[in-house]
């Protein structure tokens, strides 16, 4: 069992999972970031993998990858970056990327750093649920890798279940039909789906991400699921005018003071 | 063996459909409904009723005699330049908007580099009376300004794309975030044979039209229906998978592809995407890219907005990889130079894509009685400003 699944097995409500893009806002900030989460009582930390071409992400994260990829980042660096993880703290985290940042790498290669460093599962939303048990889910079971999926409101009941299945780690649910970074208030739509999930997957550990922003979008999400993850809000928070640890403490206490 | 798409949606390891659960729903109702939606005979019916009397099809197939004797051997050209709007383009997007209407969708989105496949878009959605938003590159919306003219007075809101190089991939990633924002509603009218499947099979088929119509017309001007060669220039793919569809498992008809080399292969500064890439994903197909060793996408560089693409359609992909087709990479300064010998022997201004497909004349040795079709993709009234500006510092 890895540590993400202990963290469900222990805790059922209220995780909050933060999304920091690896290598910003300076190359060196992984770790410090890290940390200073785990410090603040963060559940699970997202570390995106900077892609040059991010299609499900929004503005926000797309001009963070950028930079960090600007600042010299690549899987070389952040593995190295990650060698001191296990050092020094055991909060669960997960990678984020694309599927093409894996294949070039080497699929297995890749799978294997990650659990040389200690990562516990991954996000990669652009390898679709098929392809993956088709072809590659026993390569991260054999590893005890999890594996997160999207649905949306256009995700049909069917496959709904298949993506629950298929999740290991939690089950990412996107709020609305919309890619990162946007933030508006909950609407009568997307309550009825979340309670749709709800009845549909009562057993599923889920976590309900795009657009939660503040407090208030945290603690409704987490009403409906048993916590939410945080990207943009926090990307932006992380280049406030403190330095970085103050950005980062001001902003985890707005959401969970 | 067939060089066609599978059952899968692949062309042998290229191809298939690496999206976000957020395109899924749409993605997978086009992979299940656009074989039968476009069989259908009232489909079919209007396809080829607009194709006839509002694009002006079928295209000439014209016999270059000034060229033939230049470059001694046989030379025609299938005039897509005379198409309505001005190249083989609005062949898809006149398929495509009848198959979005199909599928109750109310609001279009399209991407364009030189602003060819933007217009096209713009003129089909003003003829069904749709809302039309095309993206476009920041650099290309400056270097095809008549374009843009163009789509603004058909009724099109054209969104500048400002992130990597401001060019034709990105503008991709910006129509692929609106479709994930608004999946309802909007069908995505991809230009070219990428994309994830079905797109690359759909364009393909929407555009055969072309080789269906060089059979025909060949047949009545030399007795048989199959050239030795044809000739097309490849941004994304759609019109060399157009002119090569109906001959794809003909191997007597030899596929040359035109890619633009830029300042040259090796400058840093081109888009030969097959010399210069490895297999890849790129918008949602595993096809040959332009990448760094961490999968990173490399920026391309072309003259041409059109061929300015760091991947290429998956079906060429595995056409130039089984060496089914070969390709010459040709430089911007080449095109240029072929587009003004064009110009003058036969009095026809091509498209600057299309200028890369007549500079492999100068590359390549012929059989006097080698029967070479070029595919004549577009003309070139969109490039006069850099057809002027070249022209003056010469
Ligand atoms: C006239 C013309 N030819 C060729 C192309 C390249 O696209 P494709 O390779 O899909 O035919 C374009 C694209 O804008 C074009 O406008």
């Amino acid at each position: 069992m890895n540590r993400l699944q202990k963290l469900f097995d222990t805790k059922q409500g209220d995780i909050l999972n933060i999304y920091a893009p690896a290598g910003y806002p300076k190359l060196e900030d992984t770790m410090s970031i890290i940390t200073e989460l785990d410090r603040l009582g963060v559940d699970i930390i997202e570390l995106g993998m900077p892609y040059s071409d991010p299609m499900a992400d929004g503005k926000t994260i797309q001009d963070s990858s950028q930079i960090a990829l600007e600042n010299g980042m690549n899987l070389d660096v952040l593995f190295q970056q990650l060698s001191t993880l296990r050092e020094n703290t055991q909060v669960p985290v997960v990678l984020m990327g694309y599927f093409n940042q894996l294949v070039q790498y080497g699929l297995e290669r890749f799978l294997d750093s990650c659990v040389k460093v200690g990562v516990d599962g991954l996000i990669l939303p652009d390898l679709p649920m098929e392809i993956y048990s088709n072809q590659f889910q026993a390569l991260f079971e054999e590893r005890d890798l999890s594996m997160s999926f999207l649905v949306t409101p256009e995700t049909s009941d069917a496959r709904c279940q298949t993506a629950a299945q298929l999740s290991t780690g939690f089950l990412y649910v996107v709020s609305s039909s919309s890619i990162t970074g946007k933030s508006g208030n909950l609407g009568e739509d997307q309550i009825s789906y979340f309670e749709k999930i709800q009845s549909l997957l009562p057993d599923t550990n889920k976590l309900i991400g795009f657009g939660i922003h503040d407090q208030a979008s945290y603690e409704n999400a987490c009403e409906y699921a048993n916590g939410a993850i945080i990207g943009s809000a926090f990307i932006r928070a992380l280049t406030g005018d403190k330095e970085l640890s103050s950005n980062i403490e001001e902003f985890i206490t707005s959401i969970r003071p | 063996m067939t060089y066609n798409i599978n059952q899968k949606g692949f062309y042998g390891q290229f191809g298939g459909a690496y999206i976000p659960e957020m395109l899924y729903s749409n993605i997978a109702r086009l992979k299940d409904s656009y074989l039968e939606i476009t069989s259908k005979a009232s489909f079919k019916q209007k396809f080829h009723a607009l194709l006839k009397d509002y694009v002006g099809r079928p295209s000439p197939l014209y016999f270059a005699e000034r060229l033939s004797e230049k470059y001694e051997c046989q030379i025609y050209l299938k005039r897509e330049d005379l198409n309505h709007t001005g190249a083989h383009k609005i062949n898809n997007t006149i398929g495509q908007i009848l198959l979005a209407r199909e599928l109750g969708k109310t609001r279009i989105i399209a991407e364009t580099g030189a602003g060819q496949h933007g217009v096209a878009t713009a003129t089909v959605c003003a003829l069904m009376d749709m809302e039309c938003i095309v993206y476009m590159g920041s650099v290309d919306i400056v270097r095809q300004a008549a374009n843009v003219s163009r789509m603004r007075m058909l009724g099109a809101e054209v969104r500048p794309a400002e992130s990597g190089s401001k060019t034709l991939k990105d503008a991709t990633n910006e129509a692929i975030r609106d479709w994930i924002d608004n999946p309802v509603e909007t069908h995505y009218i991809i230009g070219s044979v990428v994309g994830p499947h079905p797109y690359p099979d759909m364009v393909a088929r929407f555009q055969s039209v072309i080789s269906e119509e060089i059979r025909i017309q060949l047949k009545e001007k030399i007795g048989r229906e199959n050239p030795d060669y044809i000739i097309a220039c490849v941004g994304g793919g759609s019109n060399a998978a157009g002119a090569i569809y109906h001959y794809l498992d003909q191997s007597d008809v030899k596929f040359v592809f035109a890619e633009a080399a830029g300042l040259g292969v090796e400058t840093g500064h081109s888009a030969a995407t097959s010399i210069l890439g490895k297999p890849g994903i790129i918008h949602g197909a595993n096809t040959l890219l332009m990448q760094d060793k961490y999968g990173q996408i490399i920026e391309p560089y072309s003259i041409s907005a059109g061929l300015d693409y760091p991947g290429i359609g998956p079906m060429l992909a595995n056409l130039i990889h089984s060496a089914r087709a070969t390709v010459e990479a040709i430089t911007d300064q080449q095109a240029m130079d072929a587009a003004f010998s064009l110009a003058r022997t036969e009095g026809i201004i091509p498209a600057l894509e299309t200028a890369h497909a007549f500079a492999v004349l100068e590359r390549k040795k012929f059989l006097p009685e080698d029967v070479v079709v070029i595919n004549l993709s577009g003309r070139g009234d969109k490039d006069l400003p850099t057809y002027i500006k070249a022209d003056l510092a010469s």
